[in-house]
């Protein structure tokens, strides 16, 4: 079969120099790569931050060209000047970064910009729009600015950009790593759709292994190199080469490779699982019980879990902790724009604890987030700190700030001083302490979240992602707070650098006593984590009470548009096939132990 | 600060709306000129008639129209003052001390107002009822002969269209990092002028870098996207005249020529 793009020997290196323009080292992003993707395929490129996956897109679309070797796209070399804009057209891209590559003001010039450039006629140019944006439904939102947008529907509109250019092929460049789960969906959903549909190829460039389970065939990269590939099922049984190169198992093959190793399932059996509903479906067939019966109850039951010490009548009683005492937050309160942010919530934070508060995008957990440390007063309702009213008189916002830490998303984006050092120091110096101490508690701080001290002198800018990530932290950390608050802390990490830090903030939490308050719409990572769990919906509280208690009411989970751990659902569907699971449990590894069951009921 | 509307784009549809860029643009420059063409009261009759008539017909409110000059009623103010104030002649009307008002002061003190408030209010009628983009695609067709002069006109309407777009993204940037910092223990309203001066570094620097990323990320796209330059390239909503446009020409010729006649002819 002809191949669309032929990769020979693909390599790319280039030179970091220093202030001076001094040679200082020469890095080799590709290493030798040889590929070739069929018309028609859905291939999937994997691989940890900084692997060469994305250098490898940039040279599909000629936006980088190869030191060595050559790449071939549709019949056109990519290092011939003048085909450029053809490859451009047969392969386009979608980006990282769903504000960075929107040009118009409005959705529909932007969808319009790529045909313009290549000169399509004017009445062809409305054609196209309406048929892309028509593809990837986004037809309602044409005269909108895309500012007003989700980032799941602003990648949309990225997407219709590339298919007005009528491509062969579409390079998604790690397109999902900036959405929250609800927008990954829209796009996986999308790209697969015009695959199917369109005929269009695709090129699918991510970290999160769960994306490329419908893959035709995966690409496993590391270190510039490609060392894998092959269908999805055959890379995933590859687990030891899968973590040296930072990557996961998706969370259904680690249950599949566990059920498959304890011989509950054969590999016949899981060759057509593709999701949890197939896999749930397997194991209630396998003891003899209709999946029918397992359908997901919308759960009416409106006695919602709350911690046992939220005794109202003790509100003012509590020296500890924070105490939100039905509390509002109406942002624009009066005017015509005006918005709820969290609506009469009451909650308790105990110190000690390990609490995530999950909900979707507009949940209002941002909104609570900021009430924590006085960034947000309530509009109706009072927030006690340690038993004092935040409101009061003489109470000192800047103690609450310091006690508090709150560490936004993305915090690396807020780094400034030119080295690690100075930029950890600020938080504390801009406390009533003296330099010397200033350092002592930055020092202790980057200590903290494990990082070496020969990091001190360097540039923020030279670290990777997940230094940067840590560093950040550390600048909250070195205020010494007794809580620490953080938004979606894993966002945009790759899942080494996600474990890594969440095992840190647990440890954190054992070691040092502090409170880890996370704000999360990952479930999968608040089950393996958090003690405590507050779900938001729409600005109010639903549940509220211990991991094991809130995750197993999958009902109401999913009603607030939440994605239900993988192993949550399964054990719902089999306790109510009548076989008596330990719900109370969330962790993976004590679900798999609880699977074990099955053995005795086949 | 929310006061201004000057420059703002008021969202209404109204025959004024729906004219070509250029033709909004061309009427601005030509009103303004005609503005000084001699200080003959017909004149700023017509010129006033004219402009309630624009204003009536484009659908923007009077109310949002003084709301904009509220803020620069001062300047408006002052420079009428300073002219009654200055301007000397023979006939004085007014003397006390040092002030002295003469005919020619009032003369030159109410023209200047007239002036000014009609230009300005003249002007802001384009930009409250033209979106910026297609002021932009207006200036760049309008000045698209520069081209040949070696001025990147194409460019520059870019670079102001990619502005507009980006304002809103930077600025709630902005908001962020502010928050950030400040629950890092910053106090804005707290020391000296210096030493506020001194906490904007932490505020600008991330803003900054966050905004050379952008950029960086953005030409990468726009060259993904078979951007090369305004050679060859097609228009989605090209500026085509209309009827109405041609209409709208011939009221402006008949207005400039009357205007001149009328100034010629006293």
């Amino acid at each position: 079969m002809k191949k669309l793009i032929d990769i020979k020997n693909l390599t790319f290196e280039y030179f970091r120099r220093d202030s001076e323009g001094n040679l200082e080292e020469m890095i080799e992003a590709l290493k030798d790569v040889s590929v070739d993707v069929k018309p028609g395929e859905f291939v999937a490129i994997v691989g940890r931050n900084g692997s060469g996956k994305s250098t490898l897109a940039k040279h599909i679309n000629a936006l980088l060209v190869p030191s060595e070797g050559e790449i071939i796209v549709d019949g056109l070399d990519t290092a011939e000047e003048e085909e450029r804009l053809s490859i451009r057209k047969t392969a386009g891209m979608v980006f990282q970064n769903p504000d960075n590559q929107i040009v118009g003001n409005l959705v529909e010039e932007d969808v319009a910009f790529g045909p313009e450039n290549l000169g399509v006629s004017t009445a062809e140019i409305w054609n196209r729009v309406e048929e892309s944006l028509e593809t990837v439904e986004m037809k309602q939102y044409r005269s909108v600015s895309p500012n007003h947008l989700s980032g799941g529907q602003k990648q949309r509109v990225a997407i219709a950009g590339v298919l007005a250019m009528e491509p062969k092929c579409i390079i998604f460049d790690e397109a999902t790593s900036m959405l929250d789960l609800q927008g990954r969906d829209q796009i996986i959903f999308a790209a697969r759709q015009l695959q199917k549909e369109n005929g269009i190829t695709i090129l699918f460039i991510t970290h999160h292994m769960e994306e490329v389970i419908w893959a035709d065939r995966v690409f496993v990269m590391d270190k510039g190199a490609v060392v894998a590939q092959g269908t999805p099922k055959h890379i995933f049984e590859q687990k030891d080469l899968l973590k040296k190169c930072g990557l996961e198992v998706p969370i259904l093959y680690q249950y599949i490779n566990f059920l498959l190793g304890q011989e509950i399932v054969t590999k016949d059996e899981v060759s057509e699982v593709y999701g949890e509903e197939d896999l749930s479906a397997l194991l209630c067939n396998k003891i003899k019980k209709a999946i029918e019966n397992c359908a997901i109850d919308e759960d009416k039951n409106q006695d919602l879990l709350y911690a046992e010490n939220e005794d109202e009548k003790n509100v003012k009683e509590v020296r500890k902790g924070i105490l939100l005492n039905h509390v509002d937050y109406i942002y624009n309160k009066g005017f015509a724009n005006e918005r709820i942010g969290i609506r009469d919530v009451t909650l308790q934070i105990n110190k000690g604890e390990f609490v995530a508060i999950i909900g979707v995008t507009g949940s209002g957990k941002s909104t609570l987030m900021q009430m924590l440390n006085g960034l947000y007063f309530p509009t109706k309702g009072n927030v006690y700190f340690e038993g004092r009213d935040i409101t009061e008189k003489d109470f000192s916002i800047k103690h609450l700030r310091q006690k508090v830490g709150l560490v936004f998303q993305n915090p690396e984006n807020q780094l400034f001083a030119e080295t690690v050092e100075k930029d950890v120091c600020f938080g504390p110096e801009n406390m009533d302490i003296s330099k010397v101490e200033a350092q002592k508690r930055a020092y202790e701080a980057i200590r903290l979240v494990g990082l070496p001290d020969t990091i001190y002198d360097l540039s923020p800018l030279q670290l990777s992602g997940g230094q940067k990530r840590r560093v950040a932290i550390a600048g909250v950390l070195a205020m010494q707070p007794d809580y620490l608050v953080l938004d979606e802390p894993t966002a945009g990490l790759d899942p080494d650098a996600a474990k890594e830090l969440l095992d840190l903030l647990k440890q954190l939490q054992v070691e040092t006593a502090i409170t880890v308050i996370m704000v999360s719409h990952n479930l999968e990572e608040v089950a393996e984590y958090a003690d405590r769990v507050v779900v938001l919906k729409e600005g109010r509280k639903m549940l509220d009470g211990r991991t094991g208690d809130v995750l197993q009411r999958v009902g109401i989970l999913e009603q607030a548009g939440l994605l239900v751990p993988i192993g949550m659902k399964m054990m719902y569907k089999l306790q109510k096939a009548g076989i008596p699971m330990d719900m109370q449990i969330a962790k993976r590894m004590d679900i798999c132990a609880e699977l074990m069951k099955l053995k005795e009921y086949m | 600060m929310r006061d201004i509307t000057i420059g703002q784009f008021y969202n209404v549809d109204s025959p004024v709306h729906r004219l070509d860029p250029r033709v909004k643009i061309i009427f601005a420059m030509i009103f303004v000129v005609s503005l000084f063409l001699g200080k003959n009261p017909f004149l700023f009759l017509i010129a006033f008639a004219v402009l309630a008539v624009y204003i009536k017909i484009s659908n923007v409110p009077l109310k949002f129209i003084f709301r904009g000059m509220k803020t620069l009623s001062l300047i408006i103010l002052l420079s009428g003052l300073l002219n009654l104030f200055t301007v000397k002649g023979v006939n004085v009307v007014f003397e006390w001390g040092m002030i002295r008002i003469t005919e020619n002061g009032i003369h030159a003190a109410i023209y200047t107002t007239l002036r000014l408030g009609f230009m300005i209010v003249g002007s802001s009628m384009m930009t409250y009822t033209t979106t910026p983009n297609s002021l932009t695609d207006g200036l760049e067709k309008m000045l698209g002969w520069m081209k040949k002069l070696g001025v990147p006109v194409h460019e520059f309407a870019m670079i102001m269209s990619i502005a507009l777009r980006f304002v809103p993204v930077l600025v709630e940037e902005l908001d962020k990092i502010m928050k950030a910092q400040m629950a890092r223990g910053i106090d804005f309203n707290e020391g000296n002028l210096f030493v506020r001066l001194r906490k904007l570094i932490p505020i600008l620097v991330p803003l900054i870098v966050s905004a050379m990323k952008r950029s960086e990320e953005l030409a990468m796209a726009m060259d993904a996207r078979c951007y090369h330059g305004g050679e060859g390239r097609t228009k989605m909503k090209p500026l085509v005249y209309q009827r109405r446009d041609y209409i709208a020409y011939a009221l402006i010729f008949v207005y400039l020529i009357g205007m001149v006649v009328l100034a010629v002819s006293f």
